[in-house]
């Protein structure tokens, strides 16, 4: 086809802008990368050092605290499984991942989605943003994760990150939204400062809509961890990968079975979370 | 020796209603100046247009902009409770809001003890809040992840104020409005009822001068709702609050007894007492406002009594005394004491009776009474219990007239006919 107009030369622009920020940004992307490298190693290699009996049956408390002796005796059940197959440590490789990139996702996006809230004008930004960052192919993200911060479980949680943190921004910038002008109509009519508005009344009838906010960020963090399986994350999603490459069923599947259990477990404690924070 | 009528105590114009609201003396707390607020952006234009004499509808269509209030002016004295009525959309709420700026007014004053609200900064305006007014909501608003106790204490929180201090002064507005023991509960663990004690114990327990109910009540039972009415009526006696009422319905209005300012499209369409609405509603609107009212539970004894044409003071001869009724065809007469206090009742054959050389006092019998503050529905039943008029009383015992069945009659006739004559003119 014979084109008069010419080409918006997009990827251009966005190769020289990511190569100018990795050459401006090297030191700190260097930093950052050797830190939390550190951290994954050192918390893996902890977790991995504790007897997975202990590790199981501290779970199997945690679902009880929350829930009770059922989603216990599951949760217990679920870790017991991944045990006997041999899962255990991509499995807790998998589980730092996911809880590192949750917490960044969580500092990151609270505040954002509070801002959000509150003004309408950080609103109009943020919002088209994280459209943008969700709906865009998640693989998208492993290319320039690369350059940063190198092959490995760095970039792996860098992209969980970007990838994992819009329904922590959306849902409490939602909750704080949905809160009944009835409750800051009568916060105002006390005289509340705007901090104490937020902090003694919006955060606290918000909180069960954040936690389903984080609830679908740590699901997502989970998906994207097994993805970035891709660019070396190792755990759980370098079994699936490597079974994909040999082309091994039984394997992948394996793997797969070993994902889906993890997702239930880490689901269903966040859920009776949030369901536990609920204002009666 | 002679004269049993006219008498030497004050008795209103015979059985025409008193028409004129008394006069309130007292200092006004919140002053109400012009205000008007606009909802949308052109509201500068609308106001204009408002000046210029057109109404709403115009306003709206030429500008978008909707008149929630239209040049309103009122006062509230201190001490008083004032109900703000009208239907939905008079723009009541809105009223009210304005005062404690939880909406903007668009323009006019609120000075509240000479302090000009409209013109506060944040800040102010936030120690304004905290210290002056007590808000409560038709739907309670009560914070449900708080106790009750964490509730009523919101305000002082609020203010600072340390925790020891502030259960205390939380605790007290609690057991004030009924709700001792259940200040650790939760307001999902309460009835409707019991939410609005706990919204009006938070709205208590600053001690705020002026408290502000936005309907507060309307969400209730009936049978609740008048409870609460009442109770609200005794509260404000001990407390001597300030408190300005929205409401729907006129009957609330009447039960909490204050002065009324009748709303309609944004403006006033008449303030007084709810008697002197009655009796003289401004326009065919407030008319038909008030038609449905029970007159009977408003209109006031005291002002329907007439002149009785015979009473019996100390010192009158008895057999003159009797003379004179008969001349005036009185089977029986009242007596009153020296200071015009109500002594009784003495038939014309005990008078007959009375040795000559004593005093009617002789002769005279108790005899029922109802005060003047009462509502001819309360009356009723003594008066027609009685034959004779029945003798009307002030808080002092002191007579004020007489009131009878064909005067009560009347008054209700003449009350319940004028409202539907003005609502059907053309």
């Amino acid at each position: 086809m014979n084109w008069s107009v010419p080409r918006i030369p997009l990827d251009d622009w966005c190769d020289a802008a990511l190569d100018w920020l990795t050459t401006a940004l090297s030191d700190v992307t260097r930093a950052v990368s050797h830190t939390v490298s550190d951290w994954i190693a050192a918390l893996t290699a902890l977790l991995q050092l504790v007897p997975p009996p202990v590790v199981i049956l501290a779970f199997g408390l945690l679902a009880w605290r929350v829930s009770g002796w059922r989603l216990a005796i599951g949760t217990m059940l679920g870790f017991a499984l991944l045990w006997n197959l041999r899962l255990w440590d991509p499995m807790i490789t998998t589980l730092v991942m996911v809880v590192l990139s949750t917490a960044a996702s969580i500092a990151i996006g609270l505040p954002l989605g509070i801002a959000a809230a509150l003004s309408a004008r950080t609103w109009r930004i943020v919002a088209p943003t994280m459209d943008m960052a969700q709906t865009m192919p998640s693989f998208v993200y492993l290319i320039p994760a690369i350059p940063f911060f190198g092959l490995g479980p760095v970039s792996a949680c860098f992209a969980t990150v970007i990838f994992a943190m819009p329904p922590t921004i959306r849902l409490t910038a939602l909750g704080i939204l949905q809160v009944p002008s009835e409750m800051t109509e009568a916060a105002d009519s006390f005289g509340t400062t705007r901090m104490q508005k937020l902090f003694k009344v919006q955060l606290p009838l918000a909180l069960p809509t954040i936690m389903a906010g984080i609830n679908q960020t740590i699901m997502l963090s989970l998906s994207m961890v097994v993805i970035a399986a891709m660019i070396g994350a190792g755990g759980l999603g370098r079994e699936v990968w490597s079974a994909i490459q040999r082309l091994e069923a039984g394997r992948g599947f394996q793997a797969g079975v070993a994902i889906a259990v993890l997702a239930i477990i880490l689901d269903r404690i966040t859920q009776q979370v949030s369901r536990r924070v609920q204002p009666r | 020796m002679t004269p049993l009528a006219p008498v030497n105590f004050e008795i209103g114009p015979g059985s025409t209603p008193a028409t004129a609201a008394p006069v309130d003396t007292r200092p006004a707390l919140i002053e109400v100046q012009d205000v008007s607020k606009m909802f949308g952006d052109r509201g500068a234009e609308a106001l204009a247009m408002l000046a210029a004499g057109e109404d709403r509808a115009a306003v709206l269509a030429r500008t978008g902009t909707a008149v929630g209030l239209n040049h309103v002016s009122f006062d509230v004295a201190e001490g008083e409770i004032l109900v703000v009525m009208g239907l939905s959309g008079s723009g009541k709420s809105t009223m009210l809001r304005c005062l404690n700026r939880l909406i903007e007014p668009s323009s006019g004053t609120i000075r509240v003890r000479g302090a000009d609200v409209t013109a506060m900064a944040p800040g102010v305006l936030r120690e304004f809040r905290r210290k002056t007014f007590g808000m409560v909501f038709q739907h309670f608003a009560l914070f449900p992840h708080r106790t009750i106790l964490g509730n009523v204490e919101f305000g002082l929180e609020v203010q600072g104020m340390a925790k020891p201090a502030r259960r205390d002064s939380a605790m007290r507005a609690i057991e004030l409005v009924g709700l001792k023991g259940w200040d650790a509960r939760y307001p999902s663990e309460l009835s409707g009822g019991m939410k609005q004690r706990a919204g009006l114990a938070r709205a208590l327990a600053a001690d705020a001068a002026v408290l502000l109910m936005d309907e507060a009540f309307s969400a209730l039972d009936p049978l609740i709702r008048r409870d609460m009415q009442q109770e609200l009526v005794e509260l404000q006696r001990r407390l001597r609050k300030t408190i300005v009422f929205v409401s729907h319905d006129l009957d609330e209005a009447i039960a909490l007894g204050g002065r009324i300012v009748l709303m309609k499209d944004g403006a006033i369409a008449q303030a007084g007492t709810a008697e002197a609405i009655l009796a003289n509603p401004a326009t065919p609107y407030v008319a038909r406002f008030v038609e449905h009212i029970d007159v009977a539970s408003v209109l006031k004894v005291g002002t329907l009594t007439a002149v009785p044409p015979c009473v019996l003071r100390p010192g009158d001869d008895p057999a003159a005394a009797a003379d004179r009724m008969e001349a005036m065809g009185c089977d029986s007469a009242l007596a009153i004491n020296a200071a015009g206090r109500l002594l009784g009742r003495a038939d014309l054959s005990a008078l007959r009776r009375v040795p000559a050389g004593q005093g009617v006092d002789r002769a005279v019998q108790p005899c029922a009474r109802v005060p003047a503050s009462a509502s001819v529905k309360q009356a009723l039943p003594v008066v027609a219990e009685e034959a004779e008029p029945v003798a009307v009383v002030d808080d002092a015992d002191r007579l004020r007239g007489t009131i009878d069945r064909v005067g009560i009659i009347n008054a209700l006739a003449r009350q319940s006919r004028r409202p539907a004559q003005e609502a059907t003119a053309p």
